[in-house]
């Protein structure tokens, strides 16, 4: 067999696997889109739940998720940030900091189901949060930290070691060659960070059973101490515990759900890529 | 008699186990250029970095002995401010990833001046000492690796002259540059001898004999030689310094 017909079997290979990868999302996009598409009207989106939810909208469950993804991202942005600064710019390496990047990266693998039972003895019960918004928020927070923490880190070393030391060379404090160019530089890579981290907290519902979540609720939280409905668990309530709920409300719902992760990905997506357009080195 | 700008008496650097610097014993002079040559690895940039402190940086950097700048210790001024006043120019140009107007006035900001005029007209200044103005006068606000390789490096010694040092240590600022762009910035450093001190670490012997007022020979770690350049040129006392100018090591 000669090269060139090697050659062309292993683009073959190559081809196919990522058809592989490609067929099921854009299948799974257009099948949702497709039999959720009829139940999506201005009612569905901006209504309340009718009938025991068997009809009416999903608005309540909506500005849940949107709160709680909030929440979890003013939560878990600030802290992520500053704490992978501190772990990547000024932490000295030795054992305590190796076991901590260990331990975040654990994190990050931790099922979500523990980070619920965890919200709910920690936030829900210790501190007295109860059932709530700021409960729900915080639990998410704690999940995506180690993805922000993790993609700031990458991020931060991404930076060329020449830029820290010529502003060092000039006469700048650390701080202010991390403000001034180590993290506008890293911005893109922070960003792409904390976009997982929401895609990821939009999506979830362990997290949210027990610390948040509400079964049925056709009102909007006046507090962040109230309960919310949200997107993931409403769905999973509608799909098996209702009997004779529509199959178009099911995958409406999750037409719903699958645009707004998808909406914030494209943001970031088109963000970074602004970002990146300035950037030459 | 000139005034003595730097004293370093029985300097030893080490990293780790290597020892970089060995007992070394230098005078740099007010406005003088003093040119230091020698081959890879013989601790010509260490000892630049010294004066900038940039050393410091590695964590297995350990040093001995002492340091007198403008008559006073040298680690009793704030890093910071010693930098300021040590300024740095590299072997490779690296713009920061700002503008060519940010990147001159990088240094001013961080020294507290916040007007936009004044910064304006440091700026200017100093690209042209850098022989760069004309070049670059109508694009300040692009980003500064739209320079060519010569310009970002005359970009980076107008970065350096924009803090006002009182020395400028280049560390052989010409290795990745043409002649054409080598003789410009070697018409800068003519220039700027008149206000400043320049310490240049080079690679070309040549270079050494055309701007330096003193040349100083470092191999192995150890200062060999230290003398007026056309003396060492032409005379030189040690013949391990013979040997190197006259192409026969390194």
């Amino acid at each position: 067999m000669n090269q060139k017909i090697k050659q062309k079997i292993a683009f073959f290979i190559l081809f196919l696997s990522i058809c592989l990868v490609v067929i099921p999302i854009v299948l799974l996009v257009i099948f949702i889109g497709i039999k959720g598409l009829p139940a999506i009207n201005w009612e569905f989106l901006t209504g309340l739940p009718k009938q025991g939810m068997r009809a009416g909208g999903i608005f309540p469950a909506i500005v849940g998720t949107v709160y709680l993804v909030i929440g979890a991202v003013l939560f878990s942005l600030p802290i992520g940030i500053l704490s992978a600064i501190y772990l990547s710019e000024y932490a000295k390496e030795n054992i305590l900091t190796r076991l901590i990047r260990l331990a975040i990266i654990n994190l990050s693998g931790v099922p979500s189901i523990v980070y619920g039972l965890f919200g709910l003895a920690f936030f829900v019960i210790f501190f007295n949060f109860g059932t709530s918004v700021l409960s729900g928020s915080l639990t998410l927070g704690i999940m995506i930290l180690p993805i922000i923490i993790t993609a700031t880190q990458e991020s931060l070393k991404s930076v060329p070691y020449a830029f820290r030391e010529v502003s060092l060379s000039l006469g700048a404090t650390k701080w202010q060659t991390i403000k001034n160019i180590v993290l506008p530089n890293a911005l893109p890579g922070i960003l792409t960070g904390t976009i997982l981290g929401i895609a990821r907290a939009a999506g979830e519902t362990a997290p949210i059973l027990f610390t948040v979540a509400a079964f049925y609720l056709p009102h909007l939280p006046k507090s962040i101490f109230d309960q919310v409905m949200a997107l993931p668990y409403h769905l999973y309530v509608i799909s098996t515990q209702i009997p004779g709920v529509p199959d178009r409300m099911r995958y409406g719902t999750a037409l719903v759900l699958l645009v707004m992760v998808l909406s914030i990905n494209l943001i970031a997506i088109i963000l970074r890529y602004q970002l990146r357009k300035k950037k030459r080195w | 008699m000139v005034e003595k700008k730097v004293e370093v008496k029985n300097l030893n650097v080490w990293f780790g186990q290597t020892h970089s610097l060995k007992d070394i014993n230098l005078d740099i002079y007010d406005n003088e250029v003093l040119t230091i040559i020698g081959p890879a690895n013989s601790g010509k940039t260490t000892f630049l970095r010294m004066l900038n402190r940039l050393n410091e940086l590695q964590e297995n950097f350990r040093f001995s002995g002492e340091i007198i700048f403008d008559h006073k210790n040298f680690f009793d001024f704030s890093v910071q401010e010693l930098r300021k006043k040590i300024g740095m120019v590299f072997a490779l140009p690296v713009p920061l990833p700002l503008t060519v107007f940010d990147n001159v006035a990088y240094g001013p900001k961080l020294h507290g001046i916040r007007d936009r005029g004044k910064l304006k007209e440091i700026v200017e200044r100093s690209l042209r000492l850098a022989y760069l103005w004309e070049e670059v006068k109508d694009r300040l606000n692009a980003s500064a690796f739209l320079l060519s390789g010569g310009q970002q490096q005359r970009l980076c010694i107008a970065r350096t002259l924009a803090c006002e040092p009182e020395i400028i240590l280049f560390d052989e600022p010409c290795s990745g540059l043409d002649p054409v762009s080598t003789a410009k910035i070697e018409e800068a450093m003519q220039e700027l001898k008149k206000d400043y001190t320049l310490v240049l670490v080079t690679n070309n012997v040549k270079q050494a004999a055309r701007v330096g007022d003193r040349t100083a020979f470092f191999l192995s770690g150890e200062l060999i030689e230290i003398e007026r350049t056309d003396r060492l040129f032409t005379a030189p006392k040690d013949n391990r310094t013979e040997g190197y100018i006259s192409g026969r090591f390194g």
